[in-house]
Protein backbone atom coordinates (compact mmCIF):
# COMPACT_ATOMS: atom_id res chain seq x y z
CA UNK A 1 0.00 0.00 0.00
CA UNK A 2 1.90 3.07 -1.31
CA UNK A 3 1.25 6.51 -2.61
CA UNK A 4 1.73 4.92 -6.31
CA UNK A 5 -0.46 2.12 -5.78
CA UNK A 6 -3.09 4.84 -4.26
CA UNK A 7 -2.19 6.85 -7.57
CA UNK A 8 -2.83 4.07 -9.80
CA UNK A 9 -6.26 2.82 -8.60
CA UNK A 10 -9.29 5.05 -9.81
CA UNK A 11 -7.48 6.98 -12.67
CA UNK A 12 -9.80 7.07 -15.79
CA UNK A 13 -7.69 8.39 -18.81
CA UNK A 14 -3.80 10.35 -17.58
CA UNK A 15 -2.83 11.34 -14.33
CA UNK A 16 -4.97 14.04 -12.53
CA UNK A 17 -3.06 17.12 -12.02
CA UNK A 18 -4.73 18.29 -9.51
CA UNK A 19 -4.38 15.22 -7.25
CA UNK A 20 -1.03 14.96 -7.73
CA UNK A 21 -0.47 18.56 -7.28
CA UNK A 22 -2.38 18.16 -4.23
CA UNK A 23 0.57 15.04 -2.80
CA UNK A 24 3.27 17.52 -3.87
CA UNK A 25 1.98 19.57 -1.70
CA UNK A 26 2.30 17.07 1.31
CA UNK A 27 5.94 16.86 0.31
CA UNK A 28 5.31 13.55 -1.65
CA UNK A 29 8.40 13.05 -3.85
CA UNK A 30 6.89 9.91 -5.71
CA UNK A 31 3.73 12.19 -6.77
CA UNK A 32 6.25 15.05 -8.04
CA UNK A 33 7.96 12.25 -10.05
CA UNK A 34 4.88 11.43 -11.67
CA UNK A 35 3.82 15.26 -11.94
CA UNK A 36 7.17 15.99 -13.60
CA UNK A 37 6.21 13.22 -16.29
CA UNK A 38 3.32 14.91 -17.55
CA UNK A 39 4.71 18.36 -17.40
CA UNK A 40 8.60 18.54 -18.35
CA UNK A 41 8.17 17.93 -21.91
CA UNK A 42 5.29 20.96 -22.14
CA UNK A 43 7.74 23.27 -19.82
CA UNK A 44 11.04 22.24 -21.81
CA UNK A 45 9.50 22.24 -25.15
CA UNK A 46 7.44 26.22 -24.37
CA UNK A 47 10.74 27.42 -22.88
CA UNK A 48 13.09 25.63 -25.82
CA UNK A 49 10.53 27.71 -28.47
CA UNK A 50 11.10 30.73 -26.71
CA UNK A 51 14.79 30.96 -25.83
CA UNK A 52 16.28 28.34 -28.62
CA UNK A 53 19.20 27.64 -26.50
CA UNK A 54 18.97 23.79 -24.84
CA UNK A 55 21.54 23.98 -22.40
CA UNK A 56 19.63 27.46 -21.30
CA UNK A 57 16.75 26.07 -21.83
CA UNK A 58 17.08 22.96 -19.69
CA UNK A 59 17.92 25.22 -16.69
CA UNK A 60 14.86 27.09 -17.21
CA UNK A 61 12.94 24.27 -17.17
CA UNK A 62 14.51 22.45 -14.15
CA UNK A 63 13.64 26.20 -11.82
CA UNK A 64 10.56 26.03 -13.48
CA UNK A 65 9.45 22.52 -12.47
CA UNK A 66 11.29 23.25 -8.91
CA UNK A 67 9.16 26.41 -8.52
CA UNK A 68 6.49 24.00 -9.00
CA UNK A 69 7.83 21.58 -6.17
CA UNK A 70 8.43 24.79 -3.91
CA UNK A 71 4.91 26.33 -4.65
CA UNK A 72 2.71 23.38 -4.38
CA UNK A 73 0.82 24.74 -1.65
CA UNK A 74 0.23 28.00 -3.45
CA UNK A 75 -1.46 26.36 -6.17
CA UNK A 76 -5.12 27.26 -6.44
CA UNK A 77 -7.14 24.75 -7.88
CA UNK A 78 -10.77 27.22 -8.52
CA UNK A 79 -8.38 29.30 -10.24
CA UNK A 80 -7.39 27.47 -13.09
CA UNK A 81 -5.78 24.09 -14.91
CA UNK A 82 -2.27 22.84 -13.13
CA UNK A 83 -1.06 22.83 -16.85
CA UNK A 84 -1.88 26.57 -17.15
CA UNK A 85 -0.66 27.35 -14.13
CA UNK A 86 2.75 25.65 -14.64
CA UNK A 87 3.02 27.18 -18.32
CA UNK A 88 2.42 30.49 -17.27
CA UNK A 89 5.06 29.73 -14.58
CA UNK A 90 7.44 28.54 -17.46
CA UNK A 91 6.76 31.45 -19.70
CA UNK A 92 7.24 33.79 -17.26
CA UNK A 93 10.76 32.38 -16.39
CA UNK A 94 11.61 32.15 -20.01
CA UNK A 95 10.92 36.02 -20.93
CA UNK A 96 12.70 37.06 -17.84
CA UNK A 97 15.93 35.25 -19.57
CA UNK A 98 14.96 36.93 -23.02
CA UNK A 99 14.65 40.24 -20.95
CA UNK A 100 17.66 39.61 -19.63
CA UNK A 101 19.98 39.07 -22.34
CA UNK A 102 18.73 41.72 -23.96
CA UNK A 103 19.34 44.55 -20.94
CA UNK A 104 23.04 42.93 -22.00
CA UNK A 105 23.12 43.26 -25.31
CA UNK A 106 21.07 45.84 -26.88
CA UNK A 107 22.68 44.88 -30.28
CA UNK A 108 21.24 42.02 -30.53
CA UNK A 109 17.78 43.04 -29.96
CA UNK A 110 18.36 44.86 -32.54
CA UNK A 111 19.60 42.31 -35.10
CA UNK A 112 16.54 40.36 -33.94
CA UNK A 113 14.23 42.98 -34.85
CA UNK A 114 15.62 43.07 -38.33
CA UNK A 115 14.92 39.38 -38.72
CA UNK A 116 11.43 39.16 -37.70
CA UNK A 117 9.51 39.10 -40.64
CA UNK A 118 11.76 35.35 -41.12
CA UNK A 119 11.24 34.88 -37.74
CA UNK A 120 7.36 35.50 -37.72
CA UNK A 121 7.03 33.12 -40.66
CA UNK A 122 9.17 30.63 -39.06
CA UNK A 123 6.65 30.67 -36.01
CA UNK A 124 3.46 30.15 -38.00
CA UNK A 125 5.17 27.91 -40.05
CA UNK A 126 6.55 25.18 -36.93
CA UNK A 127 3.06 25.46 -35.70
CA UNK A 128 1.39 24.68 -38.64
CA UNK A 129 4.14 21.90 -39.14
CA UNK A 130 2.35 19.49 -36.90
CA UNK A 131 -0.87 17.57 -36.98
CA UNK A 132 -1.66 17.29 -33.38
CA UNK A 133 -1.64 20.89 -33.37
CA UNK A 134 -4.51 21.20 -35.63
CA UNK A 135 -6.33 23.02 -33.19
CA UNK A 136 -3.94 25.80 -32.33
CA UNK A 137 -3.43 26.33 -35.87
CA UNK A 138 -6.82 26.50 -37.33
CA UNK A 139 -7.20 28.94 -34.47
CA UNK A 140 -4.33 31.13 -35.15
CA UNK A 141 -6.10 31.44 -38.69
CA UNK A 142 -8.73 33.28 -37.08
CA UNK A 143 -7.30 35.98 -36.53
CA UNK A 144 -6.16 39.10 -38.50
CA UNK A 145 -2.30 39.46 -39.76
CA UNK A 146 -2.02 42.10 -36.77
CA UNK A 147 -3.73 39.99 -33.91
CA UNK A 148 -1.53 36.61 -34.80
CA UNK A 149 1.78 38.55 -34.87
CA UNK A 150 0.88 40.54 -31.85
CA UNK A 151 0.43 37.81 -29.77
CA UNK A 152 3.03 35.48 -31.66
CA UNK A 153 6.01 38.11 -31.09
CA UNK A 154 4.94 38.04 -27.36
CA UNK A 155 4.44 34.63 -26.79
CA UNK A 156 6.94 32.51 -28.48
CA UNK A 157 9.63 35.53 -28.96
CA UNK A 158 9.06 36.80 -25.02
CA UNK A 159 8.92 40.36 -26.42
CA UNK A 160 7.37 43.37 -24.84
CA UNK A 161 4.65 45.22 -26.17
CA UNK A 162 5.94 47.68 -26.89
CA UNK A 163 8.75 45.95 -28.32
CA UNK A 164 6.12 44.09 -30.67
CA UNK A 165 4.56 47.71 -31.77
CA UNK A 166 8.31 48.90 -33.04
CA UNK A 167 8.85 45.96 -34.69
CA UNK A 168 5.89 45.68 -36.68
CA UNK A 169 5.44 50.02 -36.62
CA UNK A 170 2.02 49.79 -35.32
CA UNK A 171 0.93 52.63 -32.58
CA UNK A 172 1.73 51.23 -28.80
CA UNK A 173 -2.33 51.48 -28.39
CA UNK A 174 -2.98 49.29 -31.25
CA UNK A 175 -0.74 46.28 -30.39
CA UNK A 176 -1.93 46.48 -26.92
CA UNK A 177 -5.82 46.06 -28.28
CA UNK A 178 -4.88 43.52 -31.08
CA UNK A 179 -3.25 41.74 -28.74
CA UNK A 180 -6.60 41.42 -26.45
CA UNK A 181 -8.99 40.88 -29.56
CA UNK A 182 -6.25 38.33 -30.77
CA UNK A 183 -6.50 36.46 -27.29
CA UNK A 184 -10.62 36.98 -27.20
CA UNK A 185 -10.25 35.15 -30.49
CA UNK A 186 -8.52 32.76 -29.20
CA UNK A 187 -10.07 31.79 -26.06
CA UNK A 188 -13.70 31.93 -27.86
CA UNK A 189 -12.17 29.42 -30.75
CA UNK A 190 -10.25 27.04 -28.04
CA UNK A 191 -13.47 26.93 -26.37
CA UNK A 192 -11.44 27.90 -22.53
CA UNK A 193 -14.31 29.20 -20.59
CA UNK A 194 -13.53 29.86 -16.55
CA UNK B 1 -13.42 55.60 -16.28
CA UNK B 2 -10.55 56.11 -18.89
CA UNK B 3 -7.99 55.34 -17.24
CA UNK B 4 -9.59 51.84 -16.43
CA UNK B 5 -10.70 51.05 -19.15
CA UNK B 6 -7.51 51.81 -20.64
CA UNK B 7 -6.18 49.49 -18.30
CA UNK B 8 -8.29 46.83 -19.09
CA UNK B 9 -7.46 46.51 -22.41
CA UNK B 10 -3.72 45.60 -21.03
CA UNK B 11 -5.43 42.24 -19.65
CA UNK B 12 -3.62 40.65 -23.46
CA UNK B 13 -0.56 41.96 -23.01
CA UNK B 14 -0.08 40.77 -18.89
CA UNK B 15 -1.22 37.35 -19.86
CA UNK B 16 1.61 37.34 -22.17
CA UNK B 17 4.16 38.55 -20.19
CA UNK B 18 4.83 41.49 -22.50
CA UNK B 19 4.00 44.52 -20.01
CA UNK B 20 6.89 45.98 -17.74
CA UNK B 21 7.72 48.28 -15.15
CA UNK B 22 5.29 50.71 -13.75
CA UNK B 23 2.37 49.85 -16.53
CA UNK B 24 2.66 46.49 -14.90
CA UNK B 25 2.84 47.43 -11.68
CA UNK B 26 -0.20 49.95 -12.24
CA UNK B 27 -2.04 46.96 -14.44
CA UNK B 28 -1.40 44.34 -11.17
CA UNK B 29 -3.04 47.00 -9.02
CA UNK B 30 -5.76 47.46 -11.12
CA UNK B 31 -6.07 43.93 -11.12
CA UNK B 32 -6.82 43.32 -7.12
CA UNK B 33 -9.69 45.44 -7.46
CA UNK B 34 -11.38 44.74 -11.26
CA UNK B 35 -12.57 40.74 -10.98
CA UNK B 36 -13.31 41.12 -15.02
CA UNK B 37 -9.91 41.61 -15.64
CA UNK B 38 -8.60 38.90 -13.29
CA UNK B 39 -10.90 36.62 -14.94
CA UNK B 40 -9.89 37.44 -18.71
CA UNK B 41 -6.26 37.28 -17.44
CA UNK B 42 -6.84 33.82 -16.57
CA UNK B 43 -8.67 32.83 -19.81
CA UNK B 44 -5.71 34.10 -21.52
CA UNK B 45 -2.87 32.38 -19.67
CA UNK B 46 -4.98 29.02 -19.94
CA UNK B 47 -5.97 30.01 -23.88
CA UNK B 48 -2.18 30.94 -24.02
CA UNK B 49 -1.21 26.89 -22.16
CA UNK B 50 -2.49 25.49 -24.90
CA UNK B 51 0.07 26.78 -27.34
CA UNK B 52 2.57 25.59 -25.05
CA UNK B 53 1.51 22.60 -24.00
CA UNK B 54 1.43 22.13 -28.08
CA UNK B 55 5.41 22.85 -27.93
CA UNK B 56 5.69 19.86 -26.10
CA UNK B 57 9.58 18.30 -26.77
CA UNK B 58 11.12 15.43 -24.60
CA UNK B 59 13.52 16.69 -22.39
CA UNK B 60 17.17 15.39 -22.10
CA UNK B 61 16.99 12.20 -19.56
CA UNK B 62 19.29 13.32 -17.47
CA UNK B 63 16.82 16.08 -16.65
CA UNK B 64 14.42 14.06 -14.26
CA UNK B 65 17.30 12.80 -12.37
CA UNK B 66 18.37 16.19 -10.93
CA UNK B 67 14.82 18.14 -10.60
CA UNK B 68 14.06 14.99 -8.20
CA UNK B 69 17.41 14.95 -6.16
CA UNK B 70 17.38 18.97 -6.64
CA UNK B 71 13.57 18.97 -5.10
CA UNK B 72 14.07 16.85 -1.70
CA UNK B 73 16.64 19.63 -0.71
CA UNK B 74 14.04 22.71 -1.76
CA UNK B 75 12.10 23.57 0.90
CA UNK B 76 8.16 24.16 0.21
CA UNK B 77 6.39 27.13 1.04
CA UNK B 78 3.06 27.61 2.61
CA UNK B 79 0.06 28.28 1.11
CA UNK B 80 -0.78 32.11 1.08
CA UNK B 81 -2.93 33.06 3.36
CA UNK B 82 -5.71 36.40 3.19
CA UNK B 83 -4.02 38.73 6.05
CA UNK B 84 -6.50 40.11 8.17
CA UNK B 85 -8.28 42.55 6.98
CA UNK B 86 -7.60 42.44 3.87
CA UNK B 87 -11.02 41.71 3.00
CA UNK B 88 -12.40 45.25 4.78
CA UNK B 89 -14.52 46.96 3.36
CA UNK B 90 -15.87 43.56 1.20
CA UNK B 91 -19.69 43.09 2.57
CA UNK B 92 -21.74 40.44 2.14
CA UNK B 93 -21.12 36.88 0.15
CA UNK B 94 -17.12 37.90 -0.95
CA UNK B 95 -16.58 39.14 2.85
CA UNK B 96 -17.84 35.59 3.82
CA UNK B 97 -16.32 34.12 0.98
CA UNK B 98 -12.61 35.77 1.71
CA UNK B 99 -12.65 34.60 5.27
CA UNK B 100 -13.37 30.93 4.25
CA UNK B 101 -10.48 30.90 1.75
CA UNK B 102 -8.17 32.26 4.36
CA UNK B 103 -9.14 29.58 6.87
CA UNK B 104 -8.73 26.57 3.92
CA UNK B 105 -5.80 28.12 3.38
CA UNK B 106 -4.77 27.77 7.08
CA UNK B 107 -6.10 24.29 7.35
CA UNK B 108 -3.64 23.21 4.02
CA UNK B 109 -0.68 24.86 5.98
CA UNK B 110 -1.44 22.76 8.63
CA UNK B 111 -2.08 19.84 6.71
CA UNK B 112 1.47 20.41 4.85
CA UNK B 113 2.97 20.34 8.07
CA UNK B 114 2.08 17.32 9.55
CA UNK B 115 2.78 15.14 6.36
CA UNK B 116 6.53 16.76 5.64
CA UNK B 117 6.76 15.99 9.25
CA UNK B 118 5.84 12.75 8.88
CA UNK B 119 7.55 12.45 5.81
CA UNK B 120 11.62 12.87 8.15
CA UNK B 121 10.55 10.85 10.53
CA UNK B 122 8.82 7.74 8.94
CA UNK B 123 9.71 5.37 6.00
CA UNK B 124 8.84 6.98 2.24
CA UNK B 125 6.22 4.10 2.17
CA UNK B 126 4.21 5.03 5.28
CA UNK B 127 4.72 8.09 4.61
CA UNK B 128 2.59 7.65 1.75
CA UNK B 129 -0.03 6.47 3.24
CA UNK B 130 -0.20 9.04 6.03
CA UNK B 131 0.05 11.95 3.19
CA UNK B 132 -2.87 9.60 1.09
CA UNK B 133 -5.10 10.10 4.23
CA UNK B 134 -4.27 13.24 5.08
CA UNK B 135 -5.43 14.58 1.51
CA UNK B 136 -8.64 12.60 1.95
CA UNK B 137 -9.36 14.38 5.36
CA UNK B 138 -8.12 17.54 3.58
CA UNK B 139 -10.16 17.22 0.63
CA UNK B 140 -13.85 16.92 3.05
CA UNK B 141 -12.55 19.86 4.71
CA UNK B 142 -11.72 21.71 1.84
CA UNK B 143 -15.42 21.02 0.66
CA UNK B 144 -16.67 21.75 3.93
CA UNK B 145 -14.84 25.20 3.93
CA UNK B 146 -16.49 25.75 0.48
CA UNK B 147 -20.11 25.10 0.94
CA UNK B 148 -22.46 27.44 0.92
CA UNK B 149 -23.79 27.46 3.72
CA UNK B 150 -20.49 26.90 5.83
CA UNK B 151 -20.08 28.96 9.36
CA UNK B 152 -17.36 29.57 11.75
CA UNK B 153 -17.08 29.98 15.28
CA UNK B 154 -13.49 31.13 16.86
CA UNK B 155 -12.12 31.28 20.52
CA UNK B 156 -9.34 32.73 21.23
CA UNK B 157 -7.02 32.93 24.52
CA UNK B 158 -3.38 34.93 24.87
CA UNK B 159 -1.48 31.80 22.90
CA UNK B 160 -4.34 29.81 21.56
CA UNK B 161 -6.74 29.74 19.26
CA UNK B 162 -9.77 27.26 18.28
CA UNK B 163 -12.01 27.37 15.63
CA UNK B 164 -14.63 25.32 14.65
CA UNK B 165 -16.24 25.28 10.94
CA UNK B 166 -19.29 23.76 10.04
CA UNK B 167 -21.89 23.14 7.31
CA UNK B 168 -25.58 22.09 8.41
CA UNK B 169 -26.13 21.37 4.94
CA UNK B 170 -23.14 18.39 4.94
CA UNK B 171 -23.77 17.74 8.18
CA UNK B 172 -20.04 18.04 8.92
CA UNK B 173 -17.67 19.84 11.60
CA UNK B 174 -14.18 20.60 10.93
CA UNK B 175 -11.51 22.06 14.11
CA UNK B 176 -8.80 24.06 13.58
CA UNK B 177 -6.17 24.53 16.51
CA UNK B 178 -3.60 26.37 16.78
CA UNK B 179 -1.11 27.16 19.75
CA UNK B 180 -2.99 25.00 22.35
CA UNK B 181 -1.06 24.66 25.41
CA UNK B 182 1.50 21.70 25.09
CA UNK B 183 0.35 18.42 26.12
CA UNK B 184 1.89 15.95 28.71
CA UNK B 185 3.12 12.90 27.76
CA UNK B 186 0.43 10.16 27.27
CA UNK B 187 -2.16 12.30 26.50
CA UNK B 188 -4.14 13.90 23.72
CA UNK B 189 -6.95 16.33 23.01
CA UNK B 190 -10.16 14.88 22.38
CA UNK B 191 -13.10 16.48 20.50
CA UNK B 192 -16.72 16.01 21.34
CA UNK B 193 -19.64 17.18 20.17
CA UNK B 194 -22.33 18.58 22.81
CA UNK B 195 -25.95 16.92 22.36
CA UNK B 196 -27.90 18.83 24.94
CA UNK B 197 -24.96 18.41 27.65
CA UNK B 198 -23.92 15.15 26.55
CA UNK B 199 -20.66 14.64 24.86
CA UNK B 200 -20.20 12.79 21.79
CA UNK B 201 -16.46 11.41 20.65
CA UNK B 202 -15.86 13.27 17.34
CA UNK B 203 -11.63 12.52 16.88
CA UNK B 204 -8.70 13.07 18.87
CA UNK B 205 -6.08 15.66 18.17
CA UNK B 206 -2.31 14.53 19.82
CA UNK B 207 -1.18 17.86 18.75
CA UNK B 208 -0.96 21.63 20.09
CA UNK B 209 -2.10 22.45 16.69
CA UNK B 210 -3.61 21.17 13.56
CA UNK B 211 -7.06 20.09 11.89
CA UNK B 212 -9.69 17.64 12.18
CA UNK B 213 -12.64 16.64 10.31
CA UNK B 214 -14.69 15.29 12.77
CA UNK B 215 -16.21 12.19 13.25
CA UNK B 216 -19.58 11.60 12.37
CA UNK B 217 -22.36 14.46 12.24
CA UNK B 218 -23.64 17.46 13.31
CA UNK B 219 -27.45 16.21 14.39
CA UNK B 220 -28.15 18.43 16.68
CA UNK B 221 -25.36 19.01 18.49
CA UNK B 222 -25.04 22.73 20.24
CA UNK B 223 -21.08 23.04 19.85
CA UNK B 224 -18.10 21.12 20.43
CA UNK B 225 -16.01 21.19 23.13
CA UNK B 226 -12.03 19.98 23.60
CA UNK B 227 -10.97 17.91 26.52
CA UNK B 228 -7.68 16.93 27.38
CA UNK B 229 -7.82 12.70 27.42
CA UNK B 230 -5.32 9.82 28.40
CA UNK B 231 -3.43 8.84 24.22
CA UNK B 232 -6.11 6.77 22.79
CA UNK B 233 -8.84 8.83 23.72
CA UNK B 234 -11.96 8.31 26.73
CA UNK B 235 -15.87 6.72 25.90
CA UNK B 236 -16.85 10.22 28.33
CA UNK B 237 -15.18 13.54 29.19
CA UNK B 238 -12.50 13.09 32.09
CA UNK B 239 -12.77 16.42 32.98
CA UNK B 240 -13.88 20.02 31.95
CA UNK B 241 -13.25 21.21 28.48
CA UNK B 242 -10.84 23.28 28.03
CA UNK B 243 -12.77 24.76 25.05
CA UNK B 244 -16.39 25.42 24.00
CA UNK B 245 -17.26 26.34 20.90
CA UNK B 246 -20.96 26.49 19.99
CA UNK B 247 -22.61 26.36 16.22
CA UNK B 248 -23.45 29.83 16.47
Amino acid sequence: MSAVVHLAAPRRRGPDLKELLAQVAFGDQDAFAHLYDALAGPVYGLVLRVLRDPAQSEEVAQEVLLEVWRNAARYQPERGEVTAWVLTIAHRRAVDRVRAAQAASDREQRAAARSHTTDFDEVVEQVESRIEREQVRRCLKTLTELQRASVTLAYYRGFSYPEVADMLGTPLGTIKTRMRDGLIRLRDCLGVAS
Amino acid sequence: MTIAADLHTLTGAYAAHALDGPEKRAFEHHLRECEACSVEVREFQETLARFGAAESVAPPPAMKARVLAAAATVRQLPPVTVPAGAEAGVRGRWARTGARLALAASVAAAATLGAVAVQQHQQAEQAGVRATRLQTQQERLTALLSAPDARTSTVRSATATGTVVWAQSRGEAGFLADGLPALAHGTTYELWFDDAGTMRPAGLLPASSGTLLLNGQIHHAAGVGVTVEPAGGSLHPSGQPILLLPFT
